[in-house]
């Protein structure tokens, strides 16, 4: 039990995140089920699309039969399921692109946008999670509930709307539009990305915050809290050797599941701040009703979303001593 | 509840929770009666002038096309607030008979359910709204079985948690041992213990439906021309930013002041409920 | 004369109601404990004996004030210029909690939180606190000293946790340890071992010591002077033997009764005839089935039992044993992986779906916790009402009536109908629980430690109850518990379980003396007594012959704890099933003879 030896150690949790690894591996492939499956139900179908109104049944048999779109959905499906696989989704409908080139060229952008707000935000949601979980019930715990309660409810909308009108528009300090430079220099990185990170940050920061808080509280109700300050231990080391060392679990969860969040806001905020990413991408193939690039784009969120999530599981797995020998 | 059981109620409320209750009970009642009060019809020119400021014939001045803001507003919210309603209510009914299936049912179904939901929910809400308007469209009731849908998948996941956790309590073991079927376990039993969570997590949904939609709205792919919610009045007065127009901040202000508000009532009924 | 050690005057402690009115939850309170002199604070739930405690650490939980004054050494309540009892914590006074399961860090090492204090306070260097924690597990008589704190508290037994705790209140050597209820949660025959290295280094260290509890037999043996509490004020204080023998305050008189229940309206009815219940050759357990027809988890192994018409059989084992999971196997919540539940001689099907409503009728179920069994959505009026219009069909005025009758049976007003089940007591929600059942008019009710959440005081009257139901109605009752005085109390019958087997079962007056199996004796021994010397006569376990052997099912499941296994006998094969002369039946290699010898 205790003295296993340091390979027989590990053997344990491994299996614990192989299983959860796999378990990832048959969502996402469910998932890449929904999305091809809802994307393919469209009223007219792709090569409609691309004729238009005007064209003859011949014209339109023969591209859906040059499209592939005459076999069955099942064929189709596990063929666009091998393109995913290996990196090649397809031929954008309307840019005459390859799917993968456009995505190339977009997430980048995303991901340094997702990466700054969630250096940004991170940190600032301990601080507001922690303060409020020792202070609970007081002053100072009220008013950043209240706060976060509504930073949680604004749109993105009225938050950039807002930070465009002061920054941008009175005090002429930032752009509106996200342009960044060749070659930036570092002020011009930061000035460029600082509306889009703030926008983004407030509903991070406040779901975050608040889940941490909670995962807080939760631990410093159990037994061994006041066991803990029956013996004499210090807050300061209350809450950060004996409460955050079991909060771990909830914790990366939130994350996981905030930066989740976070996708849903770029589609806004890169859309306002006409910031080159995915999730606006995503928006344009939606109104241009480009399916493969759409679904290309949400496998991609989903996939980055259930790593996000695998990433938490293992990250739990590894902090409870009852998991870890599992 | 009796009314003079939610009057109390209300009394006791915090300070925070009586503004939140104040905002709710100001949308219910514009969402009913705006139309009838706007003092001009929604779609009018009714001002020479774009994007006018306040002044006393146009409380809210005017939008990019010289329309009155106020009386646009006040058939926005009925939109925005009605379908949200609606959609909120198709998820919470179908996600929460969904959860009371899986908690009394045979392990099959749950395990069916559970792992149809979990893929659902690894898809991020905007993201499959997304792919849902792109597949079907957006008109007025197909956009709300898509919110709706949407957020199924979260309220089965906090029904069925509590479903689960109340069909192992004894007196559902005793109910069971007695004989009684499943429907009387599944409403009897189980259903009224979870209505005050739920409650709560309806509230919250809603939230994030009315935030879904304005945001849909907003990047024109929610509601389309000629209705307008209160998403479609931001996007469509989106070259006032640069003036600061009242026409682009009045309706975003409207639905944070609607967010916000059901937030901070939620917030103070389930913290008292929890003393 | 030396000053008091421990002197507390005037004690209030306060909490807020929900409504914003205040409640004093501790009244003027006040005692002194001489140095080196074990205090025991007594009394059941609400009487603020653990409040009391806590404040002596200047520690109230949260929304609670502390008033009056409390001086511990030269600490006081408010500091005053001097050391606060607050300072104190941990150091200089210190606690061992109820549950150690739950008290000790789930994500750290067991050895680093027993130091803990030791550091933090700066009473010794890590490794010599270290040394002093082993030396001190070796003292409580815990396993592998050296290396034992090394785990993790999942990987350790309640009883182990339990001492482990104790070494660390121990480790910064106080003047002064409060222990709250620390064997409450552990099983009987766990206790004694505790309660035993307790006592040891209490008195090795000279320290003070103050024993919450509500178990006068256990804090007989641990104190020295009894304080007697009963919502928040004394009633009375006195020296151990004195409080035991001649009790001044009659709240001391009703709770020494209750500690030891006689029922007065016992009457055992012979069984006569076919049994009406009868379980047989059971085996049970939960998880997936495997091709031999194994639960993955077994729980009961081969298990038998009868229930005569109106008769009351007792199944008692400690946590472990499976003595509930017998009872949902009867009610058909579980259906067993062989063996048979027959009633009236006709068998009944193995779950639930292939019951008729009248077998369900006739088989009642009543759990232990009545916050639980009872659906606090409805109101006792329907909880009633829902059974009889289920099972009879009663409505309207009769079934208004009929529900009158059920609450007079069970000695509730009738006026209770139309309360929610949140409004009441916990002993009026164990009485409507039973009174659930006997809606159904059911002929054998299974009670699963029903009186086991109960204060000594409100289970005594509950036990009284069933005894008077099944003597005017002639239910029957297959009564589980933990707790073989209360067993002994209401049935006829004994039935013993360990680990999911059946070793023992018999009339009840055969365990009244041996030969008995090991396990019974054990269990019987291990129940302290209303006496001081009781602790030091409990003979320690001696030699455990197998002690290192795991249990196995082709063996005698008690094997590894048993003082008289035999080696070439009980480590080959499993135990026979003798019938001794005093017509008990005992699953065991020994002999009548030799085991009459062992225990006599």
């Amino acid at each position: 039990m205790s003295g296993a030896s340091p390979v027989s150690r590990w053997r344990g949790p491994a299996r614990l995140v192989a299983k959860r690894t796999g378990l990832a591996l048959v969502t996402l492939v469910l998932v890449s089920a929904v999305i091809f499956t809802i994307s393919g139900l469209l009223p007219g179908d792709a090569a409609q699309e691309v004729l238009g109104q005007g064209a003859t049944p011949e014209q339109f048999a023969a591209l859906r039969h040059e499209m592939g779109l005459d076999r069955p959905a099942v064929v189709r499906y596990f063929e666009w399921l091998r393109g995913i696989a290996i990196g090649d989704p397809g031929q954008s409908l309307v840019a005459n692109k390859p799917v993968a080139d456009i995505i190339s060229e977009r997430l980048p952008n995303t991901l340094i946008l997702a990466g700054l707000t969630t250096l940004f935000s991170v940190p600032i949601a301990f601080l507001v999670g922690i303060a409020s979980a020792v202070t609970r019930g007081q002053a100072t715990d009220r008013a950043l509930n209240i706060m976060t309660l509504a930073m949680v409810a604004l749109p993105e909308f009225l938050v950039a709307t807002i930070a465009v009108l002061v920054f941008s528009v009175k005090l002429l300090w930032l752009p509106s539009i996200t342009i960044v430079p060749q070659d930036p220099t570092l002020g011009e990185f930061l000035r460029a990305y600082a509306m889009p990170v703030m926008v983004l940050g407030v509903g991070v920061i406040a779901q975050l915050g608040r889940m941490i808080r909670a995962a807080i509280i939760a631990e410093l109700d159990r037994p061994y809290v006041e066991m803990a300050r029956l013996k004499g231990v210090s807050p300061r080391r209350l809450i950060f050797r004996h409460v955050l060392p079991n909060a771990v679990g909830p914790i990366v969860n939130s994350m996981a599941l905030s930066l989740s969040y976070l996708f849903g806001g770029a589609i806004i905020v890169e859309t306002i701040f006409s910031y080159p990413g995915l999730a606006s991408l995503m928006v344009n193939a939606v109104t241009s009703r480009d399916m493969p690039l759409l679904q290309a784009c949400a496998m991609v969120f989903c996939a980055t979303y259930l790593l996000l999530v695998l990433i938490a599981d293992t990250v739990a797995i590894l902090a409870n001593p009852r998991l870890r020998q599992g | 509840m009796s009314v003079a059981g939610i009057i109390r109620g209300a009394r006791r409320l915090p300070l925070s929770g009586k503004i939140g209750l104040a905002l709710v009970i100001f949308w219910i009642i514009v969402a009913v009666i705006g139309p009838f009060i706007a003092p001009y019809p929604p779609g009018s020119f009714a001002n020479e002038e774009v994007f006018a400021g306040s002044s006393r014939q146009f409380w809210l001045g005017s939008d990019f096309l010289g329309r009155d803001v106020l009386s646009r507003l006040l058939s926005g919210a009925r939109f925005t607030v009605g379908l949200s309603v609606v959609a909120v209510a198709i998820a919470a009914s179908i996600g929460t008979g969904f959860a009371l299936t899986a908690a009394v049912g045979p392990r099959w179904v749950d395990e069916l359910l559970s792992r149809a939901m979990d893929t659902l929910i690894s898809i991020p809400s905007k993201i499959f709204a997304l792919v849902l308007v792109a597949a079907f469209g957006s008109s007025l009731v197909l956009l709300t079985l898509i919110i709706a849908i949407t957020y199924v998948p979260g309220n089965f996941r906090i029904a069925r948690s509590l479903a689960v956790g109340l069909a192992r309590l004894d007196y559902v073991e005793v109910a069971r041992a007695r004989g009684e079927g499943r429907l009387h376990l599944a409403l009897v039993e189980v259903l009224p213990n979870m209505i005050k969570p739920l409650f709560a997590d309806i509230g919250l949904r809603f939230v994030f439906i009315v935030l879904l939609l304005s945001g849909l709205s907003f990047l024109g792919l929610g509601l389309q021309p000629p209705d307008a919610d209160l998403g479609s009045l931001v996007r469509e007065n989106t070259s006032g930013l640069a003036e600061g127009a009242l026409a682009i901040i009045a309706p975003a202000v409207a639905i944070a002041s609607l967010t916000v508000g059901v937030n901070l009532l939620i917030d103070a009924a389930t913290q008292g409920k929890a003393h | 004369m030396e000053a008091q050690h421990v002197d507390v005057r005037n004690l209030c402690v306060t909490v807020r109601r929900p409504d914003g009115s205040d409640l004093r939850i501790v009244d003027e309170v006040s005692f002194t404990i001489a140095r080196g002199e074990v205090l025991a604070l007594i009394g059941e739930s609400g009487s603020g004996k653990t409040t009391i405690a806590l404040a002596l650490m200047g520690y109230a939980r949260s929304g609670a004030v502390i008033s009056g004054d409390i001086t511990v050494g030269d600490a006081t309540l408010g500091g005053n210029g001097k050391a606060s009892l607050a300072a104190q914590r941990g150091h200089r006074i210190t606690y061992v909690a109820q549950s150690a399961a739950a008290a000790f860090n789930p994500s750290r090492r067991v050895i680093e939180q027993v130091i803990e204090p030791a550091l933090i306070h700066g009473t010794a260097t890590a490794a010599e606190a270290r040394a002093h924690a082993v030396a001190l597990f070796e003292a409580l008589a815990l396993p592998d000293p050296a290396t034992i704190g090394s785990r993790y508290p999942h990987e350790l037994s309640g009883g182990q946790l339990q001492r482990l705790m104790a070494a660390m209140a121990l480790i910064t050597r106080p003047d002064l340890v409060i222990f709250d209820e620390p064997t409450t949660a552990l099983d009987v025959t766990t206790q004694v071992e505790v309660l035993q290295a307790f006592r040891k280094v209490v008195r090795e260290q000279g320290a003070t010591g103050v024993y919450v509890s509500h178990d006068l037999a256990v804090v007989a043996q641990m104190a020295d002077q009894i304080l007697v509490l009963n919502r928040g004020t004394v009633r009375e204080r006195n020296a151990v033997r004195a409080v035991l023998e001649t009790p001044a305050d009659d709240y001391t008189k009703t709770l020494l009764a209750a500690a030891r229940p006689v029922i007065k309206a016992a009457a055992p009815i012979t069984a006569v005839g076919k049994p009406l219940l009868s379980i047989e050759g059971i085996n049970a357990g939960y998880g997936p089935v495997d091709r031999n027809g194994r639960a993955a988890h077994p729980v009961l192994t081969d298990v038998s039992l009868q229930i005569g018409r109106g008769a009351a059989v007792g199944v008692i084992g400690e946590s472990g044993s499976g003595k509930s999971t017998v009872a949902r196997v009867v009610a058909g919540l579980l259906a067993p992986t062989a063996g048979t539940v027959s009633l009236d001689g006709q068998p009944l099907a193995a779950s639930l779906k292939g019951r008729t409503r009248e077998e369900l009728r006739r088989i009642q179920i009543v759990f232990q916790n009545a916050d639980v069994a009872l659906n606090p959505a409805h109101s006792v009026g329907e909880i009633l009402g829902r059974v009889l219009r289920f099972y009879h069909g009663t409505s309207g005025a009769a079934l208004n009536s009929r529900v009158a009758e059920l609450l007079d049976l069970i000695k509730l007003p009738a006026a209770i109908a139309d309360r929610r089940c949140d409004e009441l007591s916990g002993g009026q929600k164990q009485r409507v629980n039973l009174a659930r059942a006997l809606a159904a008019q059911p002929d054998v009710i299974l009670c699963d430690e029903v009186t086991s959440a109960l204060d000594t005081v409100v289970r005594e009257a509950i036990l009284e109850l069933l005894a008077e139901l099944r003597r005017d109605l002639g239910v029957a009752y297959l009564f589980i518990s933990h707790d073989i005085a209360t067993v002994k109390a209401l049935c006829d019958e004994i039935v013993v379980l360990y680990k999911g087997t059946r070793v023992e079962s018999g009339l009840r007056d055969t365990y009244a003396a041996p030969p008995f199996h090991p396990y019974t004796d054990l269990l019987i021994s291990s129940v302290p007594e209303l006496r001081t010397d009781w602790l030091s006569g409990v003979g320690s376990q001696g030699k455990v012959p197998f002690a290192h052997l795991p249990e196995s099912a082709d063996l005698c499941r008690f094997l590894p704890r048993c003082p008289v296994a035999i080696a070439g006998r009980c480590d080959v094969s499993l135990p026979p099933l003798r019938t001794m002369a005093a017509g008990n039946a005992v699953l065991c290699h020994r002999t009548e003879a030799e085991l009459a010898g062992e225990f006599a």
